[in-house]
């Protein structure tokens, strides 16, 4: 075992892991944030996606010392935040229907808005999706709530 | 409503489904289980409408072997129009009788009282009482009757409760339970692989391994660090040593091509035209894998001579009668609850899971154990969707079809446990385990399994449909969204275009011409109408239309599809009408009707689960690919049909009708005609080359 310290959501916190644990299974067994999930463990389906210093990364595929002292953002940070527009969309348009993908896919495109000027146009927001898998076809509906939200976070920008 | 349904019949009591608890809430039990398709939500306003409370005093018990009704499986889209259907019995049956009291004690006539959220108000006057408080004084253990007034409804629609708790947590995944191990399989890689040899000691001193669990050929790990128990795994999987099967690696669509036992006659009737001519289209599908995006996972816990299981079985008293038979126990001994898993799309790795972890959790008494499978468990291990092939012939005279004939030939679509069926897969493995059996499929009467929706929607005066199930082959088959009809519906649909076609007929008129059910006509001519047939053939786009009631008496659906050809097909669009009586939460249907045809779409253009040898080659999603984001189509569905009419299941409507719309713009935009699903770029080369 070893203690690993790096920032998550905002908060400075140390783990004590075996050094080869993936940050996956830090983040959900050893610091509760049950929210970034495991779907395949090859980074093929990208319900893992976490922000490491901002930029999406497969939480299955990183080593817990890859993000030493690096800044970890996972969904709890987005739905911790008052009426964020992407938690707000998604739910107001039922844009979902098992749930489980929602996660990464939300992590994704607050990626992809963070690093777009203005609204991205839908194609954008489904190619910045291609490595985000949904079972449930609740595709359409999670575009257009993305779309709503961009449009949202530019006006209030 | 006149006559009562099944489950209300074997819970006869308002109080088997309704109480009305002390704190103010409503605790309602359904039997039916929330799989994603979003039937929590529908219950919910079901019983929250019909009492006239507010929909967030409704607590739902689901799927619970410790008090929630034995509704059988959760499948067969008959979640609505059966369990929500007797749930609302109940509810009307409980607002009669409270109605009732409050009238004697207001000395009033019923018809003058109102609920407004719980409350009884007298010509829309307060009053001092309310279902609760009535609750308390009338005996609701008493049978639910058909003789009660229905209720107009007044709760608007509600959205997904669940969705934001499922954002971060609310899966069987996410919960820990005090002292849980977490536990691993190591399954073999293929069924009838044995377990020749494996080093259970060098297995037990892998680094963070409490205990390995070899019983027979079933072989697990459990470490109190999920993490050391997938390296653990990782290990096993690269040192255990199984048999080895066949060389000659498994076709099953050319197994099944190649059958010729003799076909069962499920439906005859009328005479075989006396002239005609003939048009025949032979079509299969490869087999399919569920593919849910979160793996099988169950928890289980020994203790005090008690099994208790956590699972997302589609079927939890199923598979408390299976466990028990396989684990030689006391079936009052076992406890199974429903919790939420990923998308559930038919019979998938549930079950199994669930007996690994009882298997494992039986090592290390006391404990709970939470086994979360691999995604090439999910891919090996769990039942695929049976392969099949089926063959329609159409008997063409007078310009019309008056004749039919179809053959689906097939494995079984029905492998789930059950009291008697123990279908488990490590059943199959430990030491007083079970041989493996291949199960009968379901019979017609049952809505049927390869012959489900082989019966044309058409008036059609000669028809015969035949099914042969083919029992041999080395992989567990099972249901599948639709079963039968993804492909039977895909076989009629491209016949009715390929004879529309050759009589130079529009193949929407054609249809129209052969369809007597004005419900059929009017789902047939509102998706054509929202796609703007027959479309325009100038942009280097093709379209299709498919259309079947499900199980020739559940929803009504008719999709179109819009396609481009270049290297690979894209359905650029799809156009969907669908009629399901009364639409409880039409957003609901429209989800599922959109999920639908995605989920229709990836399996007609992509999917195709591979074999080496007879262990399953696909087992990661770059082997399996499925439709991604920037390959979806956009989605339109109108509800059409009489919201008067009893409700019909919607969630597996779109199955067939999307396949057999892509299969016929395919035709229109190529000139041959594909019958091997998946139409993969590979399969539009060789057709365009034969």
């Amino acid at each position: 075992m070893q203690s690993f310290a790096f920032v998550v959501n905002g908060a400075e916190i140390v783990v004590t892991v075996p050094p080869e644990t993936p940050l996956l299974y830090a983040l959900r067994n050893d610091l509760a944030l049950t929210g970034t999930r495991f779907g395949c463990g090859d980074g093929l389906c990208g319900v893992c996606t976490v922000l490491v210093d901002g930029e999406p990364r497969w939480a299955c595929q990183l080593r817990v010392w890859e993000v030493e002292a690096k800044r970890v953002e996972t969904v709890e940070a987005l739905i911790a935040e008052p009426r964020h527009p992407l938690v707000t969309e998604v739910l107001a348009g039922n844009a979902g229907q098992c749930g489980y993908c929602l996660s990464g896919i939300l992590m994704q495109a607050r990626a992809l808005l963070d690093r777009t000027d203005g609204v991205p146009d839908r194609a954008a927001i489904a190619t910045a999706l291609a490595g985000n898998l949904c079972r449930c076809g609740a595709h359409g509906r999670i575009l257009d709530a993305i779309e709503r939200a961009a449009r949202t976070i530019a006006e209030a920008a | 409503m006149s006559t009562l349904p099944a489950p209300v019949v074997a819970y006869p009591l308002i109080s088997d489904w309704i109480r009305f608890e002390p704190d103010g809430t409503l605790r309602v039990r359904t039997g039916r289980v929330e799989l994603g398709q979003g039937i929590a939500t529908a219950m919910v306003q079901i019983a929250a409408d019909a009492l006239s409370v507010a929909p967030e005093r409704v607590r739902l018990v689901s799927g619970d072997t410790r008090e929630a009704p034995d509704e059988g499986v959760t499948a067969g889209s008959l979640s609505v129009s059966v369990g929500g259907v007797s749930l609302r019995f109940a509810a009307l049956a409980a607002r009669a009788r409270l109605l009732e009291r409050a009238a004697a004690l207001l000395q009033s006539s019923t018809d003058a009282l109102d609920i407004v959220d719980g409350e009884v108000r007298r010509s829309g006057m307060a009053s001092d009482l309310t279902l609760w408080r009535l609750a308390e004084e009338v005996d609701l253990a008493v049978a639910i009757t058909t003789d009660v007034p229905p209720v107009p409804h007044t709760l608007a629609p509600l959205p997904r409760a669940d969705l934001l708790s499922r954002i971060a947590g609310g899966f069987i995944h996410d919960m820990r339970l005090p002292g849980m191990l977490h536990g691993r399989p190591v399954h073999p890689p293929a069924l009838h692989a044995r377990l020749l040899s494996v080093d259970v000691d060098a297995l037990a001193a892998r680094p963070g391994v409490a205990k390995v669990v070899r019983d027979g050929d079933f072989l697990g790990v459990l470490a109190e660090r999920e993490d050391d128990a997938l390296a653990a795994v990782a290990w096993a999987t690269a040192n255990a040593v199984w048999s080895d099967g066949p060389a000659e690696s498994l076709d099953p669509v050319a197994h099944l091509a190649a059958a010729d036992g003799e076909a069962e006659v499920v439906l005859l009737k009328g005479e075989p035209p006396a002239e005609g001519t003939r048009f025949s289209v032979e079509v299969s599908r490869p087999p399919l894998s569920h593919g849910s995006i979160g793996p099988s996972c169950a928890i289980a816990q020994w203790s005090e001579e008690r099994l208790t299981v956590h699972c997302h079985s589609q079927a939890v008293y199923r598979l408390k009668a299976a466990l028990a038979e396989v684990l030689g126990l006391d079936p009052a001994t076992v406890d199974v609850i429903h919790r939420n898993g990923a998308g559930c799309y038919g019979h998938n790795g549930a079950d199994d899971v669930a007996l690994d972890a009882a298997l494992l959790a039986r090592a290390v008494p006391g404990r709970p154990v939470r086994v979360v499978w691999s995604r090439a468990d999910e891919f090996g291990t769990a039942p695929v969707g049976a392969p099949m092939v089926t063959r329609a012939t159409a008997i063409v005279a007078n310009g019309r079809i008056e004749g039919f004939e179809a053959t689906a030939t097939s494995f079984t679509h029905s492998s789930r446990p059950g009291p008697g069926a123990p279908y488990l897969r490590s059943a199959y493995l430990i030491e007083d385990g079970v041989p493996i059996e291949t199960p009968g499929d379901i019979p017609l009467a049952a809505g049927g399994g390869a012959e489900r929706n082989a019966i044309p929607a058409y008036a059609i005066a000669y028809q015969r449909v035949a099914k042969r199930v083919v029992g041999d082959i080395p992989v567990r088959t099972s249901a599948m969204r639709g079963l039968g009809a993804f492909l039977n519906v895909t076989a009629i649909e491209t016949l009715v275009d390929d004879v529309a076609r050759a009589l130079g007929e529009d193949p929407v008129a054609f249809r129209l011409a052969h369809l007597d059910d004005p419900r059929a006509r009017a789902v047939v001519e509102a998706a054509a109408d929202g796609a703007g047939w027959p479309g325009t053939s100038a942009d280097g786009a093709a379209y299709g239309i498919g259309y079947a009631r499900y199980k020739n008496r559940a929803g009504y659906c008719a999709v179109v599809a819009r396609i481009e050809v270049e290297e690979d097909v894209r359905v650029t669009d799809a156009w969907a009408a669908v009629d399901v009586g009364e639409a409880i939460n039409p957003d609901g249907v429209r989800n599922q009707i959109e999920g639908g045809i995605v989920q229709s779409t990836s399996w007609a253009l992509k999917e195709a689960v591979r074999y080496e040898g007879d262990r399953v080659a696909t087992r990661d999603w770059e082997t399996y690919p499925i439709l991604t984001f920037p390959e979806v189509p956009r989605i339109t569905v109108r509800i059409v049909g009489p919201q008067d009419a009893p409700p019909l299941g919607c969630g597996e409507a779109a199955q067939g009708p999307t396949a057999a719309a892509i299969s016929n713009a395919l035709a229109e935009a190529l000139g041959v005609r594909l019958t091997a699903m998946p139409f993969s770029r590979e399969a539009i080369v060789a057709a365009l080359s034969a």
